[in-house]
């Protein structure tokens, strides 16, 4: 067993998540807002479908050491994923191929010497001919579409048997379909990824789809992490300058604009070129690379949020202003309740909807964000699995002859589900919480 | 008015101070001037000797903060701190850690750069205003729906694959334009259209979204209510009443990051070879130039610190008391 | 105002055929040749400047007393601006050699306004000024260090100029010639050496030892210039076929035809291997093409995709694009692919003089020099490492793997297979199998790689500089390569400044590196393994600290000696002294591979040289036609644009219509 730090942290912030939840029910208000959030269709489905890239991100969070060389650290996904994560080729293939991109010079049974595409190691081998791989991929699919929705549509009926469905105003059959239709797409993905390359291979032969999995954690970990570390800077701050006014106004205003006014790019290649002086200079500290790419990710997450915290701040600041002056606010100072409790009391309750809002606005943003840094080349570790380094790498694919977009293709599709089921729940959230924006 | 502004002003010194002071720490406290030597000299015959030339070149030779071994002024102006610090202040880049004078680099770069960025953000501001106008005035409607869901789309598309398509396929594929250059010589435009388009189409997203929201608000204030109950069409409330009260919030957040534009687009600059100084900045990352960093991050600060005070101007030049005046 | 300028748009559009030419309109019509450069260089001041993608502008500005003859193999070299080869007389009584140079008296400096419209010619001091120049320690020159021990009187001068205040101020180093530099007239110079040292004649080829004119230093140390980036660095001035008519570092830099440029014509004399076809324009007086553009192209997707729309007229090829450009035939041979010869392209290709290895620290406890069980792992390892199959991944078969450390093409290069690691034929060596370096494995004491000391498998630590996630693919391949001896590698990649702090200090295990040739000879690779260069005891450039007294011997007699037979043999028994203990695993020589268009005439590899743009000459028209031909605009996504935007039009039209109409 190996416990990385992103292990530990991702475990936390789902366990903070389910907290979160726990806290729900002893709320009537809140509860109801969030029945008001699920009972909308895109925002029912949104979060099944982050849910299932947390499930990814969680297996890919337990790892532990092996005696294989080649693979000395492994996770439950590399386990789960079978051939996906084993099966290296040499170098490029296309999606579904059974033959290399790649030629090979090698010499014939009548002994001329040609260069050519090579069969693929762990592409279609139980195909006795090529011609059968038609009829195979089909029969396959079907077979892998029906077990993934069976599967999910048996799993629907034992839930609504337990009678979890009693609420009628939420639209549980969007959620079971996209439940089924998600089940089946990765049973499919996943039973073809044992005989074929689903989305071909990557420059060193590592199969694109267990790559495009695999940076689900690290997507996942830069939005999640980095809005979490922006919060207690922001909230504590953000309240303090509105509710205490005065000079403590004054340095928090002072903190925020001078680290806005350093330009953001510059301020987090400042620091990661730093960070990575410092790894540079410490390597003794990480026994294998895994570790130091791991810390290297924790250290963006930290850059991130140290320069993230000034846009939640502000605003807080701005309400915290608003509600000192309201009524129940005075009359608890007037009658001697300490700061503290009326803060605790008054305050935070009162700002909780700006923060939820602000953090799932930042989750899309940050995941975006990933991309760009890691072009620039202050991002991730360049050994880490994540979608910034596949869409850095594909810029130099698209330029080959055959054009190789699968790269492209899967750091995009990864991606743009994430963001995109993130910012429609958003919207709903904001939609609910936000009672400025509910008209619409 | 004049003192507001004069109070803001002696209220922003302190921070250009802090970032030039965090700046420094960051760069001279954290790495050392050898790393930097070593970084530009290259990979054959680097010696002791070498390097030590190329510190006393640059004046990294000198101690930190404080030189005891000089005499009277020159204790504190003969160091790192004054000579690269002090001088920032002053506007004096100095030299770039690979030997060019930054001061000239950047007033050559800048030109690219506004070139890219100001038709940009120009062209971007009309289309997403005149979009989120549309989506308005269709409310509701089919046209606003389709609209919200194709914007939600864009906006969860990085940025990254709007550039790397485009280039890819009006550049490589269809001919249309220079796959990348800058040339001030011949016809510009030809250079700037692809970049310009790319960076409005990956804007529209957020931007739409963002003026739809603050153009409703507007639509939703009684005002306007009365102006349609009273039989006017849609379209003369938004002409008349919507745009008009909108474009306050609107040119506010304009002017703030207005003095940012000469900074340039880091992405856009790099992928298509434009010479400004957002590639400046890129290429100085890479290639670990501190001095450019440096140079970059207090200009940076110092525009920031502009836009700051315009908005505040800005402000109190739409303050309502003021416009009612107009009236 | 807007339908104005819109108009203007389509106007100048349609009055040229293709939209995408990335210059200004006219530069395509003329006698003018189209590259560009990755990165903006550091410097092209001639006494500092040591990088080849300086030298590729530098050498064609400033001339070197000496150049290597453009198409004579192997590499020879000629008089640039002397009249003769410089003579060279050993005084045994002190033990110096003496070179004397005569200069041409027809070569002058390119215009510059340091010499107030004047023709200036090169002078004797002119060289004793560069040599001068390079002395004094704030001019950093890479090869003083270097220098120093050889050429008579420089150490004291380097003191000398040491010990002067510190100022800004310009110093006249007509003043400070150091006593082996002698001015004996305007156009004769003598250089003392020290001792024996025949490799230094190649030093004379360099821009190091380029004509440097008192006025232009003197004119750039006034005050105000360097703010204006006018410097030795950003405007050198030669005597060279071109002068730099705009530097612009940032996007680009323009060669212009220098008017002064001395009478030299095509060589009449070339290699056997050489086409005749090459020999076509002897006599022709040089440099024939007008003007050369240098664009900053930083990465290699746009520089390809330019290169073939015909906008470049040369392209090195990446392994991304290079199935789409190169096949290798049967004999492993490459050649063109059809789409290619189609474009009528021409490949040139050649073995580089540079080594990639992979180098064992030789002070390493586990796998350092001082027991054989040492040496047996690092065997072991050289056989491991398939090198072969590296070219073939990585670097598209552009490559040849080394037998020892010095690269093809140069005197003394082995032709034999290294025994160590492979077996057969000269020309056909094949690699050892793995069971014999597992054997081997097992005589170290590290059966199937388990260190007995732990019980575990043997942790070796690997350092390397990589930063693209281009190398992630290299580091698994390397980390495969040691597992399959059983070996756990650790990689510890870092930023070179790290890398080279660790070589200094000697904590790296095994690392990477390379060694371009400075001049094509032995020495110039075996001075690399020298006992005296160890990086660990004086930062020379013997990374390894390998230390065999057997082998410095050899190599303190081989750098005193010409070419020759006798020389030719030491220089085998040195390589063979290497390849037993392993110091490093001789890893690949790089093969470079680029294309040419059609046009570009005149074009053969000249790994020395860098001053090979006077010999190219282009077909204008012929360019023309390709260029028209290969980027006409695709006009059909307007039509579906347009009929796209009428149809939104129409829809908002007609609802705006129903609205009114109620």
């Amino acid at each position: 067993m190996l416990v990385l730090w992103s292990d530990v942290v991702v475990w936390l912030l789902v366990l903070s998540l389910v907290g979160f939840g726990w806290q729900l029910k002893r709320d009537a208000l809140a509860r109801e807002r969030w029945r008001l959030v699920a009972q909308s269709h895109t925002a029912l489905a949104s979060s099944v479908i982050l849910l299932w890239f947390v499930l990814i991100a969680l297996a890919d969070s337990i790892h532990w050491r092996t005696d294989d060389p080649y693979r000395p650290v492994v996770s439950v996904l590399d386990v789960a994923l079978g051939k996906m994560a084993t099966g290296q080729e040499k170098s490029y293939s296309a999606p579904f191929a059974i033959e290399s991109l790649w030629k090979e010079t090698r010499q014939t049974e009548d002994g001329s010497v040609i260069r050519a595409p090579v069969a693929l190691k762990y592409a279609g081998t139980h195909l006795n001919d090529a011609s059968e791989q038609a009829t195979d991929i089909v029969q396959q699919s079907i077979f892998w579409l029906v077990v993934g929705a069976g599967l999910a549509a048996i799993l629907v009926m034992l839930l609504a048997r337990l009678r979890l469905f009693k609420d009628t105003d939420i639209p549980w059959r969007t959620a079971a379909l996209t439940l089924v239709s998600l089940s089946a797409l990765s049973a499919w993905l996943w039973g073809m990824g044992q005989s074929y390359h689903v989305l071909g291979t990557g420059k060193v032969g590592q199969d694109v789809l267990y790559e495009t999995l695999k940076g689900v954690r690290t997507g996942m970990l830069i939005g999640g992490l980095t809005t979490l570390l922006t919060l207690p800077f922001a909230i504590s701050l953000g309240i303090a300058a509105g509710y205490f006014k005065g000079w403590v106004d004054d340095a928090v205003q002072y903190t925020y604009t001078t680290l806005n006014a350093v330009p953001g790019v510059l301020l987090i290649a400042s620091a990661m070129l730093l960070a990575q002086l410092y790894l540079a200079q410490h390597a003794e500290l990480f026994a294998s690379e895994q570790e130091r790419a791991d810390v290297r990710l924790l250290l963006v997450c930290l850059v991130l949020g140290l320069t993230g915290w000034t846009g939640l701040a502000r605003i807080l600041r701005a309400e915290s202003l608003k509600l000192r002056e309201m009524e129940y606010v005075k009359a608890a100072k007037a009658f001697g309740v300490s700061d503290g409790k009326i803060i605790g009391r008054h305050l935070l309750p009162n700002v909780g909807h700006l923060v939820l809002i602000a953090v799932v606005l930042d989750f899309s943003g940050l995941v975006l964000a990933e991309a760009v840094l890691s072009y620039v080349g202050i991002g991730v570790d360049p050994t880490m699995p994540s979608w910034g380094n596949m869409i850095n790498l594909a810029r130099q694919e698209l330029n080959r002859e055959p054009v190789v977009w699968w790269n492209l293709f899967g750091a995009f599709a990864g991606m743009f589900t994430l963001v995109l089921s993130a910012n429609l729940l958003a919207d709903r959230i904001q939609q609910v919480f936000n009672p400025r924006a509910t008209r619409s | 008015m004049t003192t507001y502004i004069i109070r803001r002003l002696l209220w922003l010194l302190p921070i250009l101070l802090m970032v030039n002071l965090l700046t420094f720490t960051l760069f001279f406290v954290v790495n050392s001037p050898d790393d930097m030597a070593r970084a530009q000299l290259g990979n054959k015959h680097v010696t002791d000797a070498a390097i030590a030339a190329w510190k006393a070149a640059r004046g990294y030779d000198l101690p930190l903060l404080w030189n005891s071994e000089a005499s009277g002024w020159s204790m504190l102006s003969q160091t790192i701190f004054w000579q690269k610090s002090v001088q920032l202040m002053l506007f004096d880049f100095g030299v770039s850690d690979a030997g060019r004078a930054i001061g000239a680099d950047l007033a050559q770069r800048a030109w690219p750069s506004l070139w890219l960025a100001l038709p940009s953000f120009v062209l971007g501001l009309l289309v997403n205003i005149a979009l989120a106008l549309l989506l308005v005035m269709f409310r509701g409607q089919w046209l606003d729906k389709l609209g919200l869901v194709i914007t939600v789309i864009i906006m969860s598309i990085s940025g990254l694959f709007f550039i790397i398509g485009g280039q890819y396929v009006m550049a490589k594929l269809w001919h249309w334009f220079p796959i990348s250059g800058y040339e001030p010589d011949g016809d510009l435009w030809r250079f700037l259209l692809l970049p310009i388009v790319l960076g409005v189409i990956a804007g529209v997203g957020a931007g739409v979204r963002w003026y739809r929201s603050i153009l409703l608000e507007e639509a939703d204030k009684d005002f306007a209510r009365t102006a349609r109950a009273k039989g006017m069409s849609q379209w003369q409330v938004m002409r008349k009443h919507v745009l008009p009260n909108g474009m306050l919030p609107i040119l506010t957040g304009v002017v703030a990051v207005l003095p940012l534009l000469f900074m340039g687009s880091l992405i856009m600059e790099s992928f298509f070879g434009i010479p400004g100084l957002g590639s400046y900045t890129i290429d100085a990352i890479n290639s670990q130039d501190f001095a450019i960093v440096r140079a970059m991050v207090y200009l940076g600060a110092v525009l920031y610190v502009f836009g700051l005070i315009l908005t505040d101007i800005a402000y109190a030049w739409a303050d309502p008391r003021v416009r009612l005046g107009d009236d | 105002m807007k339908w104005w300028l819109l108009l203007s748009c389509i106007v100048s559009l349609s009055a040229q055929a293709t939209w995408n030419n990335p210059y200004p309109r006219g530069w395509v019509h003329e006698n003018t040749l189209f590259s560009a450069f990755s990165a903006p260089p550091k410097t092209l001041d001639p006494v500092k400047s040591y990088s080849s993608n300086e030298w590729v502008f530098l050498a064609n500005i400033v001339e070197p007393p000496l150049q290597y003859h453009y198409l004579k193999r192997p590499y020879q070299l000629e008089p640039l601006i002397l009249t003769q080869m410089p003579t060279v007389h050993y005084d045994a009584a002190s033990d110096t050699s003496s070179y004397t140079l005569h200069l041409r008296d027809d070569v002058a400096y390119a215009p510059h306004p340091a010499f107030a419209g004047q023709k200036r010619k090169v002078t004797a001091t002119d060289l004793a000024y560069a040599i001068a120049r390079m002395s004094d320690r704030r001019n950093g020159s890479p090869i003083l260090d270097m220098m120093m021990p050889l050429i008579v009187g420089l150490e004291a001068q380097v003191a000398t100029l040491a010990k002067l205040p510190k100022s800004s101020e310009w110093r006249d180093y007509r003043q400070f010639n150091p006593q082996g530099v002698e001015v004996v007239d305007e156009r004769t110079l003598v250089i003392r050496i020290k001792g024996q040292y025949p490799p230094f004649i190649y030093w004379l080829a360099m821009p190091f030892f380029a004509p440097i004119p008192w006025e232009v230093d003197a004119y750039y140390a006034q005050p105000g210039m360097k703010e204006a980036n006018q410097s030795w660095s950003w405007m050198p001035v030669g005597s060279g076929a071109y002068y730099l008519a705009e530097n612009n570092p940032n996007r680009r830099m323009v060669l212009q035809r220098n008017p002064y440029f001395h009478a030299e014509s095509y060589p009449h004399e070339a290699g056997s291997t050489v086409p005749k076809s090459l020999l076509a324009d002897a006599g022709k007086p040089l440099p024939f093409i007008d003007r050369v553009v240098f664009a900053l192209e930083k990465e290699a997707v746009p520089y390809w995709a330019k290169f073939l729309q015909g906008y470049y007229d040369a392209s090195g090829v990446s392994s991304e694009v290079f199935d789409q450009a190169i096949q290798l035939n049967e004999q492993g041979k490459l050649s063109l692919t059809a789409e290619m010869r189609a474009k009528n392209m021409q490949l040139i290709s050649s073995v580089a003089t540079s080594s990639s290895y992979m180098g064992f620290n030789m002070r390493d406890p586990v796998i350092g020099q001082g027991n054989d069980k040492a040496t047996y792992l690092r065997q072991a390892i050289s056989i491991a490492i398939d090198y072969e199959e590296q070219i073939a991944i990585f670097l598209n078969g552009r490559g040849v793997v080394a037998q020892g450390l010095i690269p093809p093409g140069i005197a003394g290069a082995s032709t034999d297979c290294n025994p160590i690691t492979h077996v057969g034929e000269a020309g056909q060596c094949q690699r050892r199998p793995l069971a014999d370096a597992k054997a081997l494995m097992a005589k170290a004491g590290y059966a199937d790689g388990i260190d007995p000391a732990t019980g575990k498998a043997l942790v070796l630590y690997y350092d390397t500089v990589s930063t693209g996630a281009d190398d992630k693919a290299q580091l698994d391949w390397m980390r495969k390569q040691f597992a399959k001896l059983g070996i756990q590698l650790v990689i510890r990649s870092t930023d070179y400044n790290r890398f080279q702090e660790k070589m200094l200090a000697g904590n790296a295990q095994i690392f990477s590196w390379g060694w371009n040739a400075d001049y094509p000879d032995a020495e110039n690779f075996l001075f690399l393994l020298a006992g005296s260069n160890a990086k660990m005891d004086s930062g020379g450039e013997n990374a390894s600290n390998y230390k065999n007294p057997q082998f410095d011997v050899l190599y303190e007699q081989i750098a005193r000696m010409e070419d020759s037979s006798e020389r030719r043999a030491l220089i085998q028994q040195a390589v063979a002294l290497v390849r037993e203990d392993a110091p490093w695993v001789f890893g690949l020589h790089p093969q470079s591979v680029s294309l040419f268009h059609g046009w570009v005439n005149n074009v053969y590899p000249n790994l020395m040289a860098n001053n090979t743009l006077k010999y190219r000459r282009i077909d204008v028209t012929q360019r023309e036609q390709a260029q028209e031909s290969w980027n006409q605009p695709i006009l059909w996504p307007f039509a579906l644009a347009a009929l796209l935007l009428m149809g939104l039009v129409g829809l908002v039209w007609r609802k705006q219509r129903k609205e009114h109409s109620l």
